[in-house]
């Protein structure tokens, strides 16, 4: 009998199937129906898999096997409140990030009134708050538990990941209050310091516990074993799987996985970020190894305005304007000039969300002369580059459109990679991989080596 | 028991003479300090936002190169800005170029915000026996 293991995404407009054959470390089978999240999940799954089913004939067995992640019903949405913007606000910015979420909201200082009001009104999965390093400030972050504790249900989850000296106080607060809190490491404890992965483990278990719940997800185990984690969360996992190897396997080293989508895009290092020149000054909080950023006016169907802006000084083919304007009104690119017109567009997505990724260099003048400061992450070095997302594989110019990552000489400034090597995920499997990495990570990486093209 | 005052050292903007920011570090840890060693070439800004987060008591600045007057314009505002009026400041080392009088140099950082301000060859021990525990005491932080 063959081991074959079912992988399932549940995205907003598609619910995805890979079917895989882990003996022989190969895709047996893939599926993609139209997602039925706001009805019944269920239903769309239970459609995906007889396609399944048909094509490989297996059955109940392997369905209660199967592992999921889910960007469905809005994705896992946070809202980020820290006390000052450069630390600990950038700093739980990061872990809700890594953690797979889409940050809705990001306050620094002591909240206002209305600034509450308006998370109640955002209604996110989670509030993320930090504040202050341990034995630092404690003002900020228990004036913030104080004011969250007087809100309705609009707020219902809430991960506390700053000071750890003011915890005895913010649960007195919090003590009869219906509100689910959690209490975690702090993201920051001392300067200089990130601690993201205990918030990154807690996020995912309050995804895991109550958020498929509230969101009709969790109706999807009445067929399968579990929805484990956020989808860019295995995205994630995957690219660090890829980059770090397994088992005597090695890994390709540092990464960058870019994944274009209809609303956003999604930029993923792994890379320790060091930079490149010995003489170099890193200022700043120090980024994560693995690092996410989501550019929430990057896409290709729903954030177009942001996208004109961008080609306003540049050469655009005949007819841009009115074909964009298609594209607006939910037309797909089919004619030469179209496609031509989706390309450019894509291309800038991929030039501005990997700078904004990316470390950046200031040069400094002073009294001793210039010196080089870097923010961010210096990502000259890495070598592999690996495409995803829609835009980008289903595109004949996807090579093209990954060039824009690159470094360029008459910007300096961005520490993009100078020379990697590309590849893409043709078959639509980073999000298996990840899911894949938990239970069986050498046959992941097999997988995923087996099935990313060159280009 | 109170818990022990939380201190900030760097040496302040282009400055990269480590070994006065190191000397000071170090002195005050022996005291029994919680001590936030931000190394050099530490900006104004950065001390301000570290101070705010760690709920620090007081600043050590270093400078050795000659210019930190420079360095320094408008921090005294900025960490007004910021609430941080009640954080003590202290700056010692080389702070103007060539040789000078510290009697005459004295008052233009005390413009600038800083509680106390020590010429070259300053004995720190002696500092944080003498000035910094008095100062912290007389603001109720120690």
């Amino acid at each position: 009998m063959d081991d074959i293991r079912l992988l399932i995404d549940f995205g907003s407009t598609f619910t995805k199937v890979v079917a895989v054959d882990l003996g022989k470390e190969e895709i047996v089978a893939t599926a993609r129906v139209p997602s039925t999240v706001e009805s019944d999940i269920t239903v769309g799954l239970g459609e995906a898999l007889r396609k399944i089913e048909e094509n490989t004939g297996i059955g109940d067995l392997e369905e209660r096997e199967a592992l999921a992640c889910s960007s469905a019903a809005g994705g896992l949405r946070m809202v980020c409140a820290g006390f000052v913007p450069e630390l600990t606000s950038k700093a739980a910015n990061l872990a809700a990030l890594g953690a797979g979420a889409k940050v809705v909201g990001y306050y620094s200082y002591k909240l206002t009134r209305q600034e509450v009001q308006e998370i109640e009104a955002t209604s996110p999965d989670i509030v993320l708050l930090s504040g202050g390093t341990d034995g630092g400030d404690e003002k900020v972050i228990i004036h913030n538990a104080e004011m969250l504790s007087h809100t309705g249900k609009g707020i219902t989850n809430i991960i506390i990941a700053g000071n750890k000296t003011t915890y005895d106080e913010i649960r007195a607060i919090f003590r009869e209050n219906s509100k689910n809190v959690i209490y975690t490491n702090n993201v920051m404890p001392e300067i200089g310091t990130l601690d993201v992965a205990p918030c990154n483990h807690e996020i995912r278990e309050l995804f895991m516990k109550n958020i498929i719940e509230a969101k009709g997800i969790a109706r999807a185990k009445s067929i399968i074993k579990d929805v484990i984690m956020p989808t860019p969360s295995a995205v994630l996992e995957a690219a660090k799987l890829l980059a770090d190897g397994c088992d005597g396997e090695r890994g390709f080293g540092a990464l960058i996985v870019i994944d274009v989508g209809g609303a956003t895009t999604d930029v993923h290092s792994i890379a320790d970020g060091k930079p490149a020149r010995p003489d170099t000054i890193v200022a700043g909080l120090p980024e994560p190894y693995e690092k996410r950023t989501v550019e929430g006016d990057l896409g290709l169907k729903y954030n177009l305005d942001r996208l004109l802006e961008l080609c306003k000084d540049r050469e655009t083919p005949p007819g841009f304007d009115d074909i964009v304007r298609g594209f607006h009104d939910g037309k797909l690119p089919e004619t030469e000039e179209e496609l031509a017109c989706h390309r450019l567009l894509s291309c800038l997505t991929v030039e501005a969300a990997v700078s904004r990724h990316a470390g950046r260099i200031e040069v400094v003048y002073g009294p001793t002369g210039e010196r080089l400061v870097q923010y961010g992450k210096d990502l000259t070095n890495v070598k592999t580059i690996i495409g995803t997302g829609g835009p980008i594989i289903f595109s004949s110019g996807c090579r093209e459109i990954l060039n824009h990552a690159l470094y360029r000489e008459e910007n300096p400034f961005i520490l993009r990679p100078k020379d990697p090597e590309f590849y893409i995920d043709e078959k639509y499997i980073l999000y298996a991989v990840g899911l894949l990495s938990q239970i069986e990570p050498k046959k992941a990486f097999n997988l995923a080596r087996k099935y990313l093209k060159r280009i | 028991m109170k818990k022990a005052p939380t201190i900030i050292t760097g040496t302040v903007g282009m400055d990269a003479h480590v070994i006065g920011t190191k000397v000071v570090s170090r002195a005050l840890k022996d005291a029994g300090f919680n001590v936030v060693a931000l190394g050099i070439q530490v900006t104004p800004e950065e001390f301000i936002s570290v101070a705010q987060e760690t709920n620090a008591d007081a600043i050590l600045m270093t400078s050795l190169y000659g210019m930190s007057e420079l360095d320094l314009k408008g921090f005294n505002e900025k960490r007004m800005e910021a609430g941080l009026e009640d954080v003590i400041l202290y700056i010692g080392g080389n702070l103007v170029i060539g040789r000078y009088d510290p009697q005459e140099v004295e008052p233009r950082f005390k413009n600038l915000g800083f509680d106390r301000v020590y010429p070259p060859e300053t004995d720190i021990v002696a500092v944080i026996e003498s000035d910094l525990k008095k100062d912290l005491k007389a603001k109720g932080k120690m």
